[in-house]
């Protein structure tokens, strides 16, 4: 049980630099999407004995469902419509970019020693590659100008949000997890027709040429 | 306590009603209005009950704000504060009803009625609160509440422009508020008031920091120079029924304020004494001035109503000087005299400002210049105002006259009974005073002649009629309200009674020694009163039996013997006030735009004059723009781009990590 959940938590980190270092759009999705749905695993692998309860798989399944499936079709189906394929502008290279992550990483493993945490964690690998993952989704943020890079951006953010979100309750209440799915569901939602939209209008959907309105 | 609580609920589900009614604008009206007069007819029963037993009362209620507590009381200073609130909110309501009439065409009237009642509500809980987070809340709502009735005719400019004057304003006030009650919990270990007033060992230097806070705090409420900017702006853009309220009651919350800061403070020492007559004294004369020098109605009724909060300061610090030498009688007029004009500003000042709501929706303008010769066309809006003037000069048989005279006498008994710093400022209170009478004769007289006096300057005053009853009515009232207060003084300071012995921590029994002596006095001023009343009357009886048998010829006034008289032969405002003037012009400024007359048949000139204030223009005005230069520089910040936000927001985090974490 503790190797599979190492090797989760070691594969949606690696999938955080392959993130970072693609400039074709559609493998950053891909990873994103792949990132998603090996976490919905982890609920299922951190419940200890006995058979999975049914909010449980819920819960799994609908993380599968959402961040696995629909998200990436919707994306897709975003930049299909949108026609185009690569990040041609990042704000800050790929090379550098990818340093940057480098050294994300570093500060999160060195974070992760001084955190004062209620309990210890599952794994010593959870708390370095959550805090990891949002620094990274940040990295994302701030560098890429395509709408659509800020959306994989913030289901990024998500996921970290959910790492961390595991060190406190192995069970996260169904509640919450479900909110913040029906949230981001909306919010990718809203994005790709706002992306859709921008497109429509002004020819491309970067978000650089959105500073008119600055006072 | 509740009656107090129906009044409160009253107010505030008609409030509501009236909003929710707003599809059916009669209706609403009928529920916003109807439900204003009998919440405040309810509210002044506890209201009167206290002042008659003195008894105090008090409920408590727990509240989930932190040191928050749901704490109301009714004390002589809250239920003599109530009077005002109620009974004027009740005849601001009737006339405002009528007025907004005018406006019956505009989208969101209903919103109005919620407002003001909300206003009244909010003023009621600020007098009766007793913690400290309450009071701010109420304070705030009350802020609120009068910012959203000033900006009522949002469509124009000025409007938006003096409503955000006001809003500014009265948050930097608040700020103080914030820091006064901040340092009192600290020193009280709590927010309540009840534990404030058991803060007996404050050291004198906090004391005095406390006190500062609350006089900046509360004064710009109130409308201290050179705190006031905000009147001047605010009240000639509300409506008329809410400058009458705000004028005539609210900025009287900020007095309420200081007196209950008193409370909290323990002794005074005699420096906030005379801190607080140098304060009337500048706001009196310099506000009286300022008046005199408007051609805009309520502009002018504005500054007087900072002159009138610089008389309530000047007879606070007589009080105060009295209480820190040790003399009751002395105390007990300052004081007396202070509450006694809360209550005769808000008559008279709110008697004002309904005429000058009646004459600017009659005429269409407030420019005094535009007025003239309104007394024949609206005869009972010129005698309600007349009288209004005649009290706000402080001429007796009115009220205005007694609580000026309390003030003088108890100046007058701190030259003979002080030495040194506290006899120079009862001299300096007692020539101030007169000076402000006299300026505000001037002021008023100019008012008066130039509005309702001689023929009509322009067609907007010839064309004038005289407005409906739910408009005169109400000013009737409150000039019988002048004349009796003139006619009875001692009723009317045994009103102000028992709130003057909480002030001075003593029952009602305590001032039987110097309520006695002035108690004669005012009685033998009362019946002076009468007597001088009975004689006008006999001279004019007199004079009509003298002319019964001649014929009497009526032609225009400044007429002159000319063949052609015109109306602009008459004395302007401007030229009527400008004599005064000229002996001030180094403190007021005015500014002049003229074309001078030229050559031997000149054809034409003009000129144009404006004050604008002082305290704006040289004060507020290069400190809001330092401010706005200071955050100009800020400007780079904002890049506009979603990602450097994101940035901003990234390092800050990692920033706080590391730094928390000890790294």
């Amino acid at each position: 049980m503790m190797r599979a959940t190492d090797l989760v938590l070691v594969l949606a980190m690696l999938l955080n630099f392959l993130v970072l270092g693609s400039s074709r759009l559609s493998a950053g999705i891909r990873a994103v999407a792949l990132q998603g749905a090996s976490l919905s695993l982890l609920p299922l692998l951190l419940h200890d004995g006995g058979a999975p309860t049914i909010h449980l798989m819920a819960l799994g399944l609908g993380m599968l469902g959402l961040k696995g499936m629909l998200f990436p079709w919707l994306l897709f189906r975003a930049i299909r419509e949108a026609s185009m394929r690569r990040e041609m502008q990042p704000l800050i290279g790929f090379t550098a970019s990818l340093v940057a992550g480098i050294l994300a990483a570093a500060v999160a493993f060195r974070v992760s020693t001084r955190l004062p945490l209620p309990s210890a964690p599952v794994s010593s690998f959870l708390i370095p590659t959550a805090l990891t993952t949002i620094l990274v989704s940040f990295i994302v943020l701030v560098s890429r100008t395509k709408a659509l890079t800020q959306v994989l951006g913030y289901l990024m953010l998500e996921n970290g949000i959910f790492l961390f979100g595991l060190v406190f309750a192995r069970e996260m209440p169904l509640l919450i997890e479900l909110g913040i799915l029906l949230d981001l569901f909306v919010g990718v939602f809203v994005m790709g027709i706002v992306v859709f939209h921008i497109h429509r209008e002004f020819d491309h959907i970067d978000t650089v040429h959105l500073t008119t309105l600055k006072g | 306590m509740t009656l107090l609580f129906g009044a409160l609920i009253l107010l505030v589900g008609s409030g509501m009603a009236a909003l929710l009614l707003g599809r059916w604008p009669s209706v609403s009206k009928t529920v916003g209005v109807g439900g204003a007069v009998i919440g405040c007819l309810v509210g002044l029963v506890p209201a009167f009950q206290t002042l008659a037993t003195s008894v105090a009362r008090s409920w408590h209620a727990p509240w989930q704000v932190p040191y928050g507590e749901l704490a109301l009381g009714l004390d002589p200073l809250t239920a003599f504060f109530l009077v005002p609130i109620f009974g004027l909110g009740l005849l601001c309501a009737l006339y405002g009803g009528r007025y907004l009439q005018h406006y019956r065409h505009r989208p969101f009237l209903h919103v109005s009625y919620t407002w003001f009642n909300l206003l009244v509500a909010a003023m009621a809980v600020v007098v009766a609160a007793r913690n400290a987070l309450l009071f701010l809340v109420a304070w705030e709502v009350m802020s609120l509440a009068s910012f959203f009735l000033v900006t009522f005719e949002d469509e124009r400019s000025d409007v938006r422009e003096a409503g955000w004057t006001y809003l500014i304003a009265t948050h930097l006030g608040t700020a103080f508020l914030l820091a006064f009650f901040a340092l009192c919990g600290r020193y009280a270990g709590s927010l309540d008031f009840d534990r404030f007033r058991q803060m007996t060992t404050l050291p004198p230097a906090i004391a005095g920091a406390l006190f500062s806070l609350g006089i900046i705090g509360f004064g710009t409420k109130a409308g201290f120079m050179p705190f006031h900017v905000w009147l001047p702006e605010a009240h000639p853009a509300a409506p008329s029924h809410v400058s009458a309220l705000m004028s005539g009651v609210m900025i009287k919350m900020g007095i309420y304020g200081i007196l209950r800061a008193l409370t909290f403070l323990g002794p005074p020492p005699a420096w906030w004494g005379w801190l607080l007559v140098v304060i009337g004294l500048t706001s009196g004369i310099l506000g009286v001035l300022f008046a005199l020098a408007q051609h805009d109605l309520k502009r002018l009724l504005a500054y007087s109503s900072i002159e009138n909060i610089g008389i309530i300061a000047l007879g606070i610090g007589i009080g105060l000087l009295g209480r820190a030498m040790g003399h009751p009688l002395i105390s007990f007029l300052g004081f007396g005299g202070a509450l006694l004009h809360v209550l005769n500003h808000g008559l008279f000042k709110s008697l004002l400002f309904f005429g000058a709501g009646a004459v600017a929706q009659a005429t269409g303008t407030r420019e005094m210049e535009h007025l003239g010769g309104l007394l024949k066309r609206m005869p009972r809006t010129a005698i309600a105002f007349l009288v209004g003037c005649a009290a706000i000069c402080g001429l007796p048989p009115f009220n205005g006259f007694i609580s000026e005279w309390l003030i003088y006498s108890g100046s007058f008994r701190g030259i003979l009974a002080f030495s040194g710093r506290e006899g120079v400022a009862s001299l300096a209170a007692i020539l101030g005073l007169a000076l402000i009478g006299g300026l505000a004769a001037a002021c008023f007289a100019k008012v008066f002649g130039v509005v309702f006096l001689g023929s009509p300057r322009t067609d907007h005053a010839s064309q004038a009629h005289e407005v409906g009853l739910a408009m005169t009515v109400p000013m009737g009232l409150l000039a019988t309200a002048c004349v009796v207060i003139g006619l009875w003084p001692a009723g009317a300071l045994q009103l102000t009674l028992p709130a003057v012995a909480f002030l001075l921590g003593m029952g009602p029994e305590g001032l039987g020694q110097p309520w006695q002596e002035v108690q004669h006095a005012l009685t033998l001023i009362g019946s002076i009163a009468v007597a001088l009343i009975g004689v006008i009357l006999l001279l004019a009886l007199l004079r009509r039996k003298a002319l019964a048998r001649r014929q009497a010829r009526e032609s225009i006034t400044w007429g002159c013997g000319y063949a052609f008289p015109t109306a602009r032969m008459q004395y302007t405002a401007s030229s009527f006030a400008q004599p005064l003037l000229l002996l001030f012009k180094g403190l007021l400024r005015t500014r002049f735009a003229e074309e001078r007359p030229a050559g031997y048949f000149p054809s034409k000139a003009r000129i144009a004059s404006h004050t604008p204030d002082v305290a704006k223009e040289y004060g507020f005005r290069p400190i809001a723009m330092g401010v706005v230069r200071a955050l100009d520089s800020l400007r780079w910040l904002q890049r506009g781009r979603v990602q450097w936000y994101l940035l901003y927001i990234v390092v800050t985090l990692v920033v706080l990590l590391i730094w928390k974490l000890g790294m």
